[in-house]
This record gives C-alpha cells, sequence and structure tokens, in this order.
C-alpha cells in the first residue's frame, strides 16, 4: 500500500524520530495522517503500519480499539464533533447537539445519507472559555448558536 | 487579540507575546528577548539552572504542583542511558483551554523550555506529545520545530556551542487517559495508554526505560522567563510557596470568560468579579469548579479564597490545571456531577477495576438520580462508591472521578434529596442556549 508523496515523505521524516529500533513510537501517528488520507482504518491499513514499524497486526488493532479519533468507518466529509462536557454544557452546548441532531437528522456517530455529514457529540476539545464550541473535521468553531450551527452547516454544502 | 481581550489585572510573563504581529515566528521571538534564556542556559551549569529553577517556586502546571526544579532534579545524570524531553500538550482535563494558547501565540517559548530542561539533564532528544483534535497546533509547532532548525536553534550544534537537540511533533489520537504521564509514555511508545505502576517514576524509567523529564506546556514555558528575569524575579510574582504567574482558564457563567493569566495567590472571587466580569445576567454565584473537572467544587461561600495550590489544598480542593468553572444559582448540581461523571467513566482506560466499574455505576446511579428515579439510599451508595475508588488505581483517573463526586454530594446533598422519588429536576426548565 502506498500514500501520497507528501505522506510518505511525512512518515520517512517520522520514522527517523524515534531511536533506532523504536519504529513502533510511530504508530498512532502513522494511523491518524494515513486516516485522514484514506478516509478510514482499513484492514490494508493496519497491515500496512504494521509492516512499517515492525509490529504485528494484531498489536496494531489493540492501538486501533483504544483511540476515540481512529475509526474503521468513513465518516461524513464534514465531522461535525459538538462538545457537551461541563463548561460547554454550562452555555448550552447539550442544547445545541440536540438542535443539530434534529437538523441533520442524524445521531451520535452517524452520517448522513449523502455522505456529507457526521455527528459525534465529544468530550472536552480545550474550548471552555470559548463555549459552546465545536470543531468540524480539525477547525474549531467557539461560541456557537443554533443560528450560527444553521449558518455553518448551510456554508459547508455550498463549499461541496 | 485572539480569543478573549486581556484583563488590566493580568500580569503578563508567559503570556507577553500573545497579540503581536507574527508571534509565532522567529523572528518576533528573536526581537522580544526569545532565545536568550537559552544562550544563559549554555554559559551556566546543570545545578546553576536547577538553584534557579528552585528559587522561582515553579510548580508542576499541569495539576499535580509538583516543584518543577525538584523533578527535574531527580534525573539520575550520570546514567547512561539516553535522557529525554516530553512535552505534555495533551491538554484534555475539562475546563482547562490555555495550553493551546501557550503553543498557538508562543510555540518558540516551549523550544526554548525544552532546551534549558535539556541542558539541565544532558538530553538530546524531545517530544511534544500534543493532544489530537489540536491539529491545527501540530502544524504551527511543526513550522516552529522548523524555523528552530534553519536558523541553529535546534540540531546538532546549537549556536555553534556543541551542544545538540532534536525535537519533534508526536500527535495524540483521543484519550483523557494519555494526559497522565505514564499512560502518556505508553502512547509515545506505540501502546494503548495505560498507566505503569510507580515507583520506578519517569525521571528514572520513563520514555523507552530511560530518564525523562515530563512537563506540562506551561511548566516548560515558565522555564525561558525564570532564567531571563532570575529566579526571585519570578518568585515575587506568587506568593511565598507558589511562585509567579499562571494561565486560568475561565470558563461558565461569567460576563468575560477567557484565559487571563494571573498571579498565584489571586483571590477567586475577585478572579470573577473583576477580571471575569461578575455572573452573567445579573444571577448570583452558586459554585465553582476551581482546576478543572477532577477538583471538589467550591460552594459561593468558600470562594474568598487565593488561587494557590496550598490554599486549594487547604479548602480540600485543588487548584489543578487553572481550569475555574462558574456556575450560577440556576445550575443543578446533580446534572453538573452528572455530566462530569460520564466524561470519566468514558475516559476509564479499563485498567483498573475501581475506576472502570466505579464510574460507569456512578454514572447510572447518577443518572437515574438526575431523571427522578432515585431513592433515599442513593445518595448515600453515590457517595461509598466513590469514597471506595480512592486511592486503589495505578493512575489518578480514579480519584479524578472519585474526588469532585465526594464533594458535590456532600456539599449540595439537599440538590440530591430534591430530585429523588419521582420529583423533576428542579431545574429542568433552565435552557442555556443562547440564540442568534
Amino acid at each position: 500500500m502506498t500514500f501520497s508523496p507528501q505522506l510518505e515523505a511525512r512518515f520517512d521524516r517520522m520514522l527517523k524520530n524515534y531511536p533506532p529500533g523504536k519504529e513502533r513510537s510511530a504508530v498512532v501517528p502513522m494511523l491518524m495522517y494515513a486516516q485522514d488520507e484514506i478516509g478510514s482504518v482499513t484492514p490494508e491499513l493496519v497491515e500496512e503500519v504494521a509492516r512499517r514499524t515492525g509490529i504485528t497486526p494484531l498489536q496494531v488493532e489493540e492501538v486501533v480499539s483504544y483511540y476515540s479519533m481512529l475509526h474503521r468507518q468513513p465518516l461524513g466529509a464534514h465531522h461535525i464533533q459538538i462538545c457537551t462536557n461541563i463548561s460547554c454544557m454550562l452555555a448550552g452546548g447539550a442544547e445545541l447537539w440536540d438542535h443539530a441532531c434534529k437538523k441533520l437528522g442524524i445521531g451520535h456517530k452517524e452520517v448522513t445519507a449523502d455522505g456529507q455529514y457526521s455527528l459525534e457529540e465529544v468530550e472536552c476539545i480545550g474550548a471552555c472559555s470559548w463555549a459552546p464550541a465545536l470543531q468540524v473535521n480539525y477547525e474549531f468553531h467557539h461560541g456557537m448558536t443554533p443560528e450560527k450551527l444553521d449558518r455553518l452547516i448551510e456554508s459547508l454544502r455550498k463549499l461541496q | 487579540m485572539p480569543y478573549n481581550e486581556p484583563s488590566p489585572l493580568e500580569v503578563k510573563v508567559l503570556t507577553r507575546r500573545f497579540g503581536l504581529r507574527d508571534s509565532a515566528s522567529l523572528s518576533t521571538y528573536l526581537a522580544t528577548d526569545g532565545y536568550t534564556a537559552l544562550r544563559k542556559a549554555i554559559e551556566m551549569t546543570p545545578e546553576r539552572i536547577l538553584d534557579e529553577l528552585k528559587a522561582s517556586g515553579l510548580r508542576g502546571r499541569g495539576g499535580a504542583g509538583f516543584p518543577t526544579g525538584m523533578k527535574w532534579s531527580f534525573v539520575p545524570r550520570d546514567s547512561a542511558k539516553p535522557k529525554y524531553i516530553v512535552v505534555n500538550a495533551d491538554e484534555s482535563e475539562p475546563g482547562t483551554c490555555k495550553d493551546r494558547l501557550l503553543i498557538e501565540y508562543d510555540p518558540h517559548q516551549l523550544i526554548e523550555g525544552m532546551l534549558i530542561a535539556a541542558r539541565v539533564v544532558g538530553a538530546a532528544r524531545g517530544y511534544i506529545y500534543i493532544r489530537g483534535e489540536y491539529r491545527y497546533l501540530i502544524d504551527i509547532m511543526d513550522r516552529a520545530l522548523a524555523e528552530a532548525y534553519a536558523q541553529g536553534y535546534l540540531g546538532p550544534n546549537i549556536l555553534a556551542t556543541g551542544f545538540g537537540f532534536d525535537a519533534s511533533t508526536h500527535t495524540g489520537a483521543g484519550a483523557y487517559e494519555c494526559g497522565e504521564e505514564s499512560a502518556l509514555l505508553e502512547s509515545l511508545e506505540g501502546k494503548r495508554g495505560i498507566p505503569r505502576i510507580r515507583p520506578p517514576f519517569p525521571a528514572v524509567a520513563g520514555l523507552y526505560q530511560s530518564p525523562t523529564v515530563l512537563n506540562n506546556v506551561e511548566s516548560y514555558c515558565a522555564a525561558p522567563a525564570i532564567l531571563r528575569d532570575g529566579g526571585a524575579a519570578f518568585a515575587a510574582l506568587g506568593t511565598p510557596k507558589n511562585g509567579g504567574t499562571r494561565l486560568f482558564c475561565i470558563s461558565g457563567h461569567v460576563n468575560r470568560p477567557g484565559v487571563y493569566e494571573l498571579p498565584m495567590g489571586f483571590n477567586l472571587l475577585r478572579m470573577i468579579e473583576e477580571v471575569a466580569g461578575g455572573i452573567s445576567g445579573g444571577k448570583k454565584l452558586k459554585a465553582v469548579i476551581p482546576g478543572g473537572s477532577s477538583c471538589p467544587v467550591l460552594k459561593a461561600e468558600e470562594c474568598d479564597i487565593p488561587m494557590d495550590f496550598d490554599s486549594l489544598a487547604k479548602a480540600k480542593s485543588m487548584l489543578g490545571s487553572g481550569g475555574v468553572v462558574v456556575m450560577d444559582e440556576d445550575t443543578c448540581m446533580v446534572k453538573a456531577a452528572l455530566r462530569i461523571m460520564r466524561f470519566y467513566a468514558h475516559e476509564s482506560c479499563g485498567w483498573c477495576i475501581p475506576c472502570r466499574e466505579g464510574t460507569l455505576w456512578l454514572k447510572k446511579i447518577l443518572t437515574r438520580v438526575h431523571e427522578g428515579g432515585g431513592v433515599a439510599s442513593d445518595v448515600g451508595l453515590i457517595h461509598e462508591l466513590a469514597a471506595n475508588m480512592l486511592g486503589r488505581t495505578f493512575c489518578p483517573l480514579g480519584d479524578a472521578a472519585a474526588m469532585p463526586t465526594l464533594a458535590f454530594v456532600e456539599k449540595f446533598r439537599d440538590e440530591f434529596e430534591a430530585h429523588l422519588n419521582g420529583q423533576p429536576c428542579p431545574f429542568e426548565h433552565v435552557n442555556r442556549l443562547v440564540t442568534a
């Protein structure tokens, strides 16, 4: 399995960051960056990361099942992650979450039929002082309201 | 200015470059005394650097408040093994959002802090472990590292002095537990983030079982200012046993939530009133979580308190990671306790049974009580379950879940009782959502 030239170059640099014999350290970053490129953690990716880091596919599987950001199924093109933890909850994060579910007609970790949007209720994303907050893929949006969320969803639709 | 307006009451040491044009660039850093502390550190012996750090009264900003100078002095410098510098940028304690800003606006300050630590212990390699959700910060940090390499502040021969140090970022992938030092090291070694039994501590057997300095972003970021202006000057900003300033992340029901750099020992009520503009909507203060979700809640009448590690410990809470969560009179304490427990149940790594089972059962019982399905014995049961988790786990996550729960039950028992036997939540009419 090969990746884009940019990602291959990143992996080459990455493996040199760890001492000889400690290539296993690159497992989580490799899975994260590869997942961004191919959309999910596939069985082929598990095999490939195992080969490149010198461990067994089972050892990679152990890692995949532990971390919440690694996922085996593709997400929507716009993965909307809404924080409902304490600071966001105090600012209406739970109500924002309910609004998003109704608006998109999907629930936690579900994807819209057209594959454009997915939703996830997430734990603290480190935006407590600018709550309620959410992330679309890796992009932060602070001080959200239902109206702002509606506008955001529409603007993402136009981007497609 | 980023995120929130600064407050005139702030004492800007670590955040002094926030708001400057291109504040993350090496040129801005160099134009504002950047890397002068590194030049000093290269001239100084490790003992002299440690003396300054100890004199500064700097205590770990990740939550435990352990004296940083002492922590660094535990690293066996004569060990034949390589030494490592690891930055904990896995900021995930609910209520905490400060390390994000330190990396976004001043990544070179963090690099310089790592270099100072490397000088002290004789390390040649460092890693910045950044939570996966903070991808944009990894990009910012990678650019800063590349700039530092290009200009000779990193690499085999830093500033042509023969001192060599390499550093790189390492992404996490979504796990609160990886903010715990030993789980972070496991994760950095490419494994599940499961805690290690201690001792040995990371200073002796950390990354790859080698001596390792592991600190929070903010702790490293304080080191350049301490060497630049002297440990005594930093110490003088705070209180006798709590040197310097710290970044407080104020969230919840205040008019001006934000991240503010204030002297250690700053009064909490004054912080809420004068820095954060008071409680929003003219409501009354009910309670404050003073240092992130794992810290026992303070009732309003307990909030006239200096914000330092020792004063909070005396009040049976913690200064933690600086996340000040302010709750007004309309906030349901059962709901707050439940939301925090849902978090810990989700994040428990499952390694230690008291934590894995305790958080799950507490989540179930708190849910039942909040929904009106609780009976009188549930309140005592919540307390008993939480008390039995304390001190019975490899890492502090079990305690982090139990301690706030005990405080919520002990201090707001009447609110728990008001939910029992089918009674609706007394605060169910409160809708927090701001519209437009």
